[in-house]
């Protein structure tokens, strides 16, 4: 395999949690738990889970907006630790990100070719004749017209701005783009517009995505390999069509089997976990979904189970031990 | 049915010649893009449209009477009790300030002018109906004190309080995980069942209507372009946009590389097109379209698509 663009290594995130008489520590968040993840150049990794499973902090890690409390991140085999200020620079151009709302992520008193041009104009020395000329070229490859350029994010309707978003993150050329429920506040009929135009884009330009979604069937789509996550732990990794379509983590096969059917007659077993998702402040003891999980044995209430390989895929879960 | 919103000098249709039919028991799904007339249809069946909304024709028939012609004391003795609504985002149906056990007796004591202590009896029976763990606690705690998963319940809960005959959903899962999304769909079937409920179901999601309803009703621009049961219209589209929003969708274990896109927006309701709304969007466009209106076709029984190019099909006329 080519060295991956960017490598986590039992990444972890601790958040302290003050409170009370003089802001005394009452405990820590483990929002991100030895975690490790790997993306190929060319190559989209989905992270799945449902809220508070660490997902977001994972993405706002990769993008450098967090500190890791432990382990490693390598960027094109490099540990971003030792990067010098230059190194990190660099770094910061080549990861980029999409957000969910584009009516919240486009300053709305901006020309939309400034917007596009922010990036460059922070980042690089280029003449304004050459920042134009990247602008058009970046309206072109999301498939808005040169006049884009010239109007506020209010014209657009929201897949169009989300186009706008698009183009500004490749402003900077970058290797790893990090979508964040990058179609979920979109018309249903626009969706599919931006998906097919991210998948393009990656084959164009050869971009790594980090995906995030709540849509199963969409992150299964668009991806090359998932990571499913619940309370910051990474619960089953492997190849996309294999996990989706054959889970085997107890959570993954409850979080598959709750996604909504495509069709009326498709029938597939539910598997209702009762209960919801603890505090990440109070995690259980042991294996973090054994509250909830059908198949609980009395170990996983003391131990924690380790990714192990399992069939192609790697599984954290003591019923394959 | 058809009703107009007026804006200034503006006049939008934000819904224009629906009509729809359901009975006790059975699950209706609307669906449609956001501007496509879906909650406007919902609001008004409860006769709760903002000020400027005008009805400009039409009838809302509920259990043989016209709500349309109800005053508004009588549309007060209506709404909750015999028509419920759940709305998307539990924090904002639910009053900070006041306990869930009042927020859930409220209706009992409105409608059925029952006692403090045995509205907040019923209401301890009715959480527990919408699985909250330890009601006897709960019903004297604030919302603020719950998961979002349920605080829906809750919602749900004072929905079903004065067992209505109609309760509509508006994008009921919305802001729920997927887990529990799965638990409060299978709890709105469960009280369905026990209560004979009929459902509106409001959504964008298709899979909702696939996983939940029996009939379905998809809207686009205002207007209902097609409806039928819930198979047929998975299985055969008549209409070109209800074709190209299921083609549209990614599926799991599908290995298409792309999606069907559906080119273009969603046209705004204040400047429509003339002749068919979808026509601008629509892959199989012909001349008439651009031109005129098209009927709503009966392609198959009870199954309707409002379309130039629907025709009955050949297996249901030749029955």
């Amino acid at each position: 395999m080519a060295t991956p663009v960017i490598e986590a290594k039992n990444l972890s995130k601790l958040f302290p949690v003050k409170g009370g008489f003089l802001g005394r520590s009452q405990g820590v968040v483990r929002a991100v738990d030895d975690v490790s993840f790997a993306i190929a150049p060319g190559q989209t990794l989905g992270l799945v889970g449902e809220s508070g499973c660490g997902k977001t902090t994972t993405a706002k890690i990769v993008l450098g907006l967090e500190e890791p409390t432990g382990g490693i991140m390598r960027f094109e085999g490099q540990d971003l630790q030792s990067l010098d200020g230059a190194g990190r620079r660099h770094y910061r151009k080549s990861v980029q990100a999409v957000f969910q709302d584009p009516f919240a992520s486009l300053n709305p008193r901006m020309r939309v070719g400034a917007i596009i041009a922010e990036p460059l104009v922070t980042n690089e020395k280029l003449t304004s004749g050459e920042v134009r000329k990247r602008i058009l070229h970046l309206l072109e490859l999301v498939g808005l017209p040169e006049r884009a350029a010239e109007l506020f994010p209010h014209e657009f309707s929201g897949g169009q701005r989300q186009r706008i978003a698009i183009a500004r993150s490749l402003a900077l050329s970058p290797r790893l783009v990090v979508l964040d429920e990058p179609v979920s506040a979109l018309d249903v009929s626009i969706r599919a517009q931006i998906l097919n135009l991210l998948r393009d884009l990656q084959a164009q330009l050869g971009l790594s995505y980090l995906f995030i979604a709540h849509d199963l069937a969409a992150v299964a789509h668009m991806s090359h390999h998932i990571a499913v996550m619940y309370l910051g732990r990474i619960v089953e990794s492997g190849e996309a069509a294999g996990l989706s379509q054959a889970p085997q983590h107890p959570y993954t096969q409850a979080l598959f089997s709750a996604a909504l059917p495509s069709h009326p007659d498709e029938r597939r077993e539910e598997i209702i976990v009762a209960g919801e998702v603890p505090s990440p402040l109070k995690p259980p003891a042991g294996c973090r979904f054994h509250p909830r999980c059908p198949h609980a044995m009395p170990r996983c209430s003391t131990e924690v189970p380790t990714l192990r390989p399992q069939q192609s895929r790697l599984v954290a879960c003591h019923l394959f031990d | 049915m058809h009703y107009v919103t007026a804006r200034g000098t503006r006049i939008t249709r934000a819904v224009d010649e629906v009509s729809f039919s359901m009975e006790s028991g059975e699950t209706l799904g609307i669906v449609g893009e956001s501007g496509s007339g879906k909650t406007t249809l919902a609001l008004s069946l409860l006769r709760l449209l903002p000020t400027a909304a005008r009805f400009a024709g039409g009838e809302i028939r509920f259990e043989g009477d016209d709500l349309l012609t109800k005053s508004d004391r009588e549309m007060r003795a209506i709404r909750g009790k015999r028509i419920a609504m759940i709305l998307q985002d539990p924090m904002a149906s639910l009053n900070p300030l006041f306990t869930v056990g009042d927020q859930v007796a409220e209706p009992l004591r409105v409608h059925e002018h029952a006692s403090r202590p045995s509205a907040w009896s019923r209401a301890r029976e009715l959480l527990r109906a919408v699985r909250i763990p330890a009601p006897e606690a709960r019903v004297r705690e604030y919302p603020h004190q719950m998961s979002g998963g349920m605080r829906q319940r809750i919602v749900g809960a004072i929905g079903i309080s004065c067992e209505p005959r109609l309760l509509i959903a508006d994008e009921p899962t919305t802001s729920l995980d997927l887990t529990i999304q799965a638990q409060y769909l299978n709890l709105l079937r469960e009280l369905q069942k026990a209560h004979g409920l009929a459902l509106i179901f409001i959504t964008h999601n298709l899979g909702i209507v696939a996983k939940m309803c029996d009939r379905v009703a998809v809207m686009y621009a205002g207007r209902m372009v097609e409806s039928g049961p819930v198979k047929q219209i998975f299985d055969k589209p008549a209409h070109p946009y209800t074709r190209a929003l299921l083609e549209s969708i990614p599926r799991m274990g599908d290995s298409r590389q792309r999606l069907t896109a559906i080119d273009g927006q969603p046209p705004d309701l204040a400047r429509l097109p003339s002749g068919c709304s979808f026509a601008p969007r629509c892959p199989d466009v012909v001349d008439r379209c651009r031109a005129e209106a098209p009927p709503d076709v009966v392609v198959a029984p009870s199954h309707a698509a409002r379309c130039w190019l629907a025709a009955p099909r050949a297996d249901s006329a030749s029955r």
